[in-house]
């Protein structure tokens, strides 16, 4: 089973694809980002919104833009899912329970499509496609307007805090960038085998006699997104573990590529919007060595981890796809959780305990390897503020990144950026195990059972959504809990990102000198890497400790 | 420059630390430590462990509270040391401030600026500290003036060695820009009139004790963010260990609170949080030990930031006074024979330039019998000397070219041909000529040759500005010179950019042009007509020989008044800065090491396959925890000097500083704990009951 030739070669085969469409799409971005032209079709829907798509938005009113889209979206799904049995194309399914509800509307919003339902058994067509399909494209949206609006406001100087139009860039994203890619991914896939239909579940006899109900539906339309979108939710429960998701190991893939595309473009994006195409490598070789490096890690535990059953089976094949085995697997699982994605291709509760840890501690870089779409970019800027600030002492100057200055309120800004996915994980964690409501949910005890907590709030509060499938998470308190997580997880840090985005446009651009930090270096890149592992690396080691760590040395 | 320091004899480190514990001790307070989340979190721990051990006393317990104390109290001792440094100069300088009797010129101040032969007037004796802004004193030879001031009336020498530790007096005279005078500096010679310039409480020593006790201390703008940083980092960790509280409790490892306490406190960055503040006054304090005033720490900073120096060419980079550096004979003359003529018309004359060509010829001869002196005259612009039967003449080229005509040599002779290029060659490398030309009896002179006088360039001056270009900073000559000699000039002094024939409003846009280009400038004057343009430039040091205005306009005074100090402003600026990012680097990694010491103790018993991250090999849980957390003390009292003295700074690029620091204090501050807890706990294991 376990063949290093082929793992490589795919992995090799997936680089090649992603080094040839990056800097194109990436082009493309930052023009979609900086034009100053809209579209007929465009033009339409800000008269439908009643938008100035040319004013010049104050980051306050940015950030006012982005919530209150957002809160739209959380109420009308929240709606949506409540009344789902008075709809059509429902197939039956009655609404979703409140907390259940409440859980799915943030999570779709929010990006990170946690789901505690499984998608065949629970919701109907017309809720997957205008429902949750709706929100794969403008959840994706609003993480990318974001992220311009953060590479907008380091390019411009003497702004007044005016980071760009959160309309425009949303509107753009959806009908120039994930809307054409989307359909051509799903006609691929169609082609490739994926399902497409609008159809009643179809009843089949089964050799052995019983009967079995399948259930088609808009599939491959929903799964090019939820891959290009970094959203992650499965049109079924086992998700691209699905034969109808995810066919082949082409389409596999296949979706990875889709699922890395963008958050790496975004860096190259960026390099473009702020003019130094060096500063866009940097970053994303960032994203690629953390990226490259989980990969490596994750496929050596699967194909030659540590513990019994996989040693005697020659690999660990529990929870996995044999039509893709341990490599493709892991491939999945790295970038999965590197990208605040989701979607999983195996069943990541029967990851080896080194392979889980990889895992959970993507997640914990807080999605920056490469990350989400738009929040990958704008995570990884954060993290480049503050090694710049670290480092820029370190050469005895006032730090700077880009030409602006570091001082106390920007510190301010990315100081509770980085505070708060950690808050938002470590106290989930320790109210997940201290409540008996939350101790419920788990399936095994000890350092697994403490994985699958951990796995779960880091999950949510990161925005990634994938599960360790071992959780019983679709109860009130891991739905109204992991809701929470998921909102404060997603707003907090874009609220902090466009005001220093704003910040950042009312400064001056300062020219580089001999006696500034270079930002586009082999050395910089180094020391971002060093700096995002050892400060997520400090702060979760104590719980990793006892979870995946105990368990990989027992 | 100056290297004679008022500063006391450095004491022994051990003996300063030994002073300085009563400060420290009150320092403990809590009130003090608020600016200071980090050691405020340290103490409320070592409360917490302190009632704890009360409660249950353990070998263990009582070692974890005592050298938790410690922790906090090693934080106080830094800067309790740092301030106690600026102590001994400021009583030095309070002896200054001793009350004196003035002699208050009767009348206001408005009026008396309008009168002439103010010493004539009657005079009241007042103390000194009575003496308010516009008064008006007299001072003689022998008295301390009382305030400072500017001179408005008389020229005297002043003895200054109390404020700037230079033993040779200086002249103080009315107008010009030498005229403020410093209150409490004692007056040689002569008598002044001086108009008082600050109020008591105010003046420039008032201001010098403060700075130098650290008192007046304002935190900088980058040590915030840095505390911002230190406090947020602080905080993640204190939510990491409470958070570690309910899920050991889960995993079946219950941990005491004292275990999480010692976690806690050497997870935060006490490194950087205890000597945060000794490194912010012990900057300036280096600052005041090269006789350089801050006016504001934020001044300090801003000098490391600095991209562009403007320099005042004369004084600065050139030594002032033009000087013979050659000598260029025509052609049928000798070299000796220019220089014989050279040296008689020289040798009464007693101008730098003339001196220098004595100099030059090397031989210093009584002037002949009979011989009558010329000296310089501007209608004439030339000078020399009249010997029986032998005139000698040099001077300007056209000065001379007149001259000799009027002895009967043709025009022809003099323009065009030999001369005309000598004469143009030197003034194109920025030189000037002087021409020299003799007439023997009443025959038509003869032109001898030229002598190159230059402006010569300090010596190692370029090897300073290639220092500058290797920190990123570019300087610009200010010279009013044409711009040929400007560039000359500029070209051997190694300066990057030169402004020609410069008025201060040049001066003024010069620096605007740069701060809207966003670049940092820093500049020195002396001058009143610089006030301005020191106020503008974000680091303006005046020179203490200048004006009240341009110390009042600049951010810093140089006591030394030496311009190219600036140079070594700037280094302590970065210095400050790079201190403080390389403690906080260390103090970080250090966790890395600190974490394979105390995890796998605390969770050991739960979980024994842990014990193979216990890679130090260390004895037992308590050994390794009581280890991490002594280790975590020392490092802080190991670091003082460090933090006193400031990280080593070479001038280089930004990358290869940060390469180097990287190094020694990032990979360093992840292996110095490795051996540093191993050592430890080879001691510590041999405490009974650890």
């Amino acid at each position: 089973m376990s063949a290093v030739g082929p793992a490589l070669a795919q992995v090799l085969l997936l680089a090649l694809a992603l080094a040839a469409a990056v800097p194109l799409l990436g082009r493309h971005l930052a023009h979609v980002y900086t034009s100053p032209r809209h579209l007929a079709v465009e033009r339409a829907s800000y008269r439908l919104l009643r938008v100035d798509p040319d004013a010049d938005q104050h980051w306050r009113a940015y950030a006012m833009s982005v919530l209150g889209f957002s809160l739209a979206g959380v109420l009308a799904l929240y709606g949506f899912g409540r009344l789902q049995a008075h709809l059509p194309l429902s197939l039956g399914f009655a609404g979703l329970p409140a907390d259940g509800a409440w859980n799915t509307a943030v999570s779709f919003v929010t990006n990170t499509n946690w789901q505690w339902y499984a998608g065949e058994a629970t919701v109907g067509h017309l809720f997957q496609m205008s429902g949750l399909t709706v929100q794969n494209f403008v959840s994706a949206g609003v993480g990318m307007a974001v992220a311009a609006a953060f590479a907008r406001g380091l390019a411009r100087s003497h702004r007044d805090g005016r980071v760009g139009n959160f309309w425009a860039d949303l509107v753009r994203t959806v009908v120039r960038v994930l809307l054409p890619i989307s359909l051509v991914a799903a006609v691929v896939l169609v082609l490739s085998g994926a399902v497409q239909n609008l159809l009643e579940p179809m009843t089949v006899h089964t050799l052995t006699g019983g009967v079995q109900q399948i259930t088609g539906g808009p599939v491959a339309s929903q799964e090019a997104i939820k891959e290009l979108g970094t959203n992650g939710g499965g049109f079924y429960n086992v998700n691209s573990a699905h034969p109808f998701e995810n066919p082949t190991p082409f389409t596999n893939l296949l979706e990875i590529f889709l699922l890395l595309l963008i958050p790496f473009a975004m860096a190259w994006a960026f390099g473009l919007i702020v003019g130094d195409r060096r500063q866009g490598g940097a970053v994303l070789s960032v994203m690629g060595v953390l990226w490259g490096g989980s990969v490596a890690l994750l496929t050596w535990a699967e194909m030659a981890g540590p513990g019994t059953a996989p040693g005697l089976a020659g690999g660990a094949m529990e929870g996995k796809e044999v039509r893709f085995g341990e490599a493709a697997s892991a491939l999945f699982a790295s970038s999965t959780t590197g990208t605040s994605t989701g979607a999983v291709n195996s069943m990541h509760d029967s990851l080896t305990a080194p392979g889980g840890g990889v895992a959970m501690f993507n997640m914990m870089l807080g999605e920056v390897a490469p990350g989400g779409v738009g929040s990958g970019l704008y995570g990884m800027l954060m993290l480049a503020v503050l090694t710049v600030f670290l480092a820029g002492l370190m050469v005895g100057r006032t730090p700077e990144y880009l030409g602006k200055k570091i001082g106390q309120h920007e510190i301010v800004l990315v100081a509770l950026y980085v505070l708060a996915t950690p808050v938002l994980v470590l106290t989930g964690v320790a109210v997940a195990v201290t409540a008996h409501a939350g101790l419920a949910g788990l399936q095994e005890s000890g350092p697994h059972g403490l994985s699958e907590a951990l796995y779960a709030v880091t999950s949510a509060a990161n925005n990634n959504g994938s599960a360790f499938a071992g959780l019983s998470s679709g109860t009130p308190f891991w739905n109204t809990l992991l809701g929470l997580l998921m909102l404060i997880g997603r707003f907090v840090p874009i609220v902090l990102v466009l005001a220093l985005a704003g910040r950042f446009a009312a400064q001056r651009q300062l020219p580089p000198g001999a006696g500034t930090l270079p930002t586009h270096r082999p050395l910089f890149v180094v020391l971002l890497t060093g700096v995002a592992v050892v400060v997520v690396g400090l702060t979760y080691v104590p719980v990793l400790v006892l979870g995946p760590i105990a368990e990989s040395l027992s | 420059m100056n290297t004679h320091q008022p500063a006391p004899v450095r004491r022994p480190l051990g003996a300063q630390l030994r002073e300085s514990l009563p400060v420290a001790l009150r320092k403990l307070d809590p009130r003090e430590l608020l600016a200071s989340p980090v050691m405020l979190v340290v103490e409320i721990g070592a409360v917490a462990t302190t009632v704890m051990s009360v409660l249950d006393p353990s070998t263990m317990s009582v070692g974890v509270t005592v050298w938790l104390w410690l922790t906090v109290l090693f934080g106080t001792l830094a800067e309790a040391v740092a301030e106690g440094r600026g102590k001994a100069q400021a009583a030095s300088l309070r002896a200054l401030q001793q009350e004196t009797t003035a002699r208050r010129v009767r009348g206001s101040a408005d009026q008396l600026g309008y009168t002439g032969n103010l010493t004539e007037l009657p005079t009241d004796r007042v103390p000194s500290t009575s003496l308010r802004t516009g008064d008006v004193v007299v001072v003689e030879a022998g008295e301390r003036i009382p305030g400072d001031g500017d001179v408005i009336e008389g020229v005297a020498s002043v003895d200054e060695s109390a404020v700037t530790g230079e033993s040779a007096p200086v002249i103080r005279e009315s107008g010009g820009d030498r005229s403020a005078v410093t209150g409490g500096t004692v007056v040689l010679s002569d008598r002044i009139v001086v108009r008082i310039t600050s109020d008591p409480g105010q003046s420039f020593v008032d201001r010098m004790i403060a700075l130098v006790e650290g008192s007046e201390r304002r935190r900088t703008p980058n040590e915030i963010a840095l505390n911002v940083l230190l406090t947020s980092l602080t905080a993640i960790f204190v939510v990491v260990v409470a958070s570690l509280h309910f899920v050991a409790d889960h995993s079946g490892a219950h941990q005491s609170a004292i275990v999480l306490t010692a976690l806690l406190v050497c997870l935060i960055p006490t490194t950087i949080g205890a000597l945060l503040s000794a490194i912010g006054i012990a900057g300036m304090d280096r600052l005041v030990r090269r006789n350089v005033l801050a006016m504001s720490g934020r001044a300090v900073e801003a000098a490391g930031d600095v991209d562009v120096l403007l320099l005042d060419k004369t004084g600065t980079i050139t030594y002032g006074n033009r000087q013979a550096t050659e000598l260029l004979p025509l052609e049928g003359v000798s070299h000796d024979e220019l220089a014989e003529a050279a040296l008689l018309s020289s040798l009464a004359d007693e101008t730098p330039e003339g001196r220098s060509i004595v100099t030059l010829v090397g031989e210093r001869r009584a002037v002949p019998d009979g011989a009558v002196l010329v000296a310089f005259s501007a209608s004439t612009r030339m000078s020399g000397v009249d010997l029986p039967g032998r005139i000698v003449r040099k001077g300007a080229a056209s000065a001379v070219a007149h001259w000799a005509h009027s002895t009967g040599v043709p025009a022809s002779a003099t323009s065009g041909g030999e001369l005309t290029v000598l004469v143009d060659g030197v003034s194109a490398s920025g030189g000037t000529p002087l021409v020299v030309a003799e007439q023997d009896g009443g025959r038509p002179a003869r032109i001898l040759g030229v002598v190159h006088l230059k402006d010569v360039v300090k010596e190692g001056m370029r090897e300073r500005f290639d220092e500058l270009r290797a920190m990123g900073i570019r300087t610009v000559m200010i010279t009013g010179d044409n711009a040929i000699t400007a560039r000359a000039i500029a070209e051997e002094a190694g300066v990057d950019d030169f402004l020609a024939e410069a008025t201060p409003e040049d001066k003024m846009a010069l620096i605007r042009k740069e701060q809207e280009g966003g670049r940092m400038v820093a500049m020195c004057g002396d001058g009143t007509n610089d006030a301005p343009a020191l106020a503008q430039a974000d680091v303006g040091v005046a020179m203490n020989t200048g004006t009240t205005a341009a110390k009042e306009a600049g951010n810093m005074v140089d006591l030394d008044s030496d311009p190219t100090k600036l140079i070594e402003v700037v280094q302590i600026g970065k210095q400050l800065l790079i201190t403080r990012g390389a403690l906080t680097t260390f103090s970080v990694a250090n966790d890395v090491a600190k974490y394979f010491a105390i995890l796998p103790a605390m969770f050991v018993v739960a979980f024994p396959d842990l014990d193979v991250l216990n890679v130090m090999r260390l004895s037992s849980p308590e050994s390794a925890i009581l280890s991490a957390v002594v280790f975590n003390a020392l490092v802080i009292v190991a670091l003082i000097p460090l933090s006193l003295r400031g990280v080593r700074y070479t001038p280089s690029s930004a990358a290869d500083l940060l390469r180097r620091n990287l190094l020694l204090y990032g990979v360093g501050g992840l292996i110095a704990p490795f051996l540093g807890i191993k050592l430890l706990d080879l001691v510590v294991s041999l405490i009974p009951g650890v």
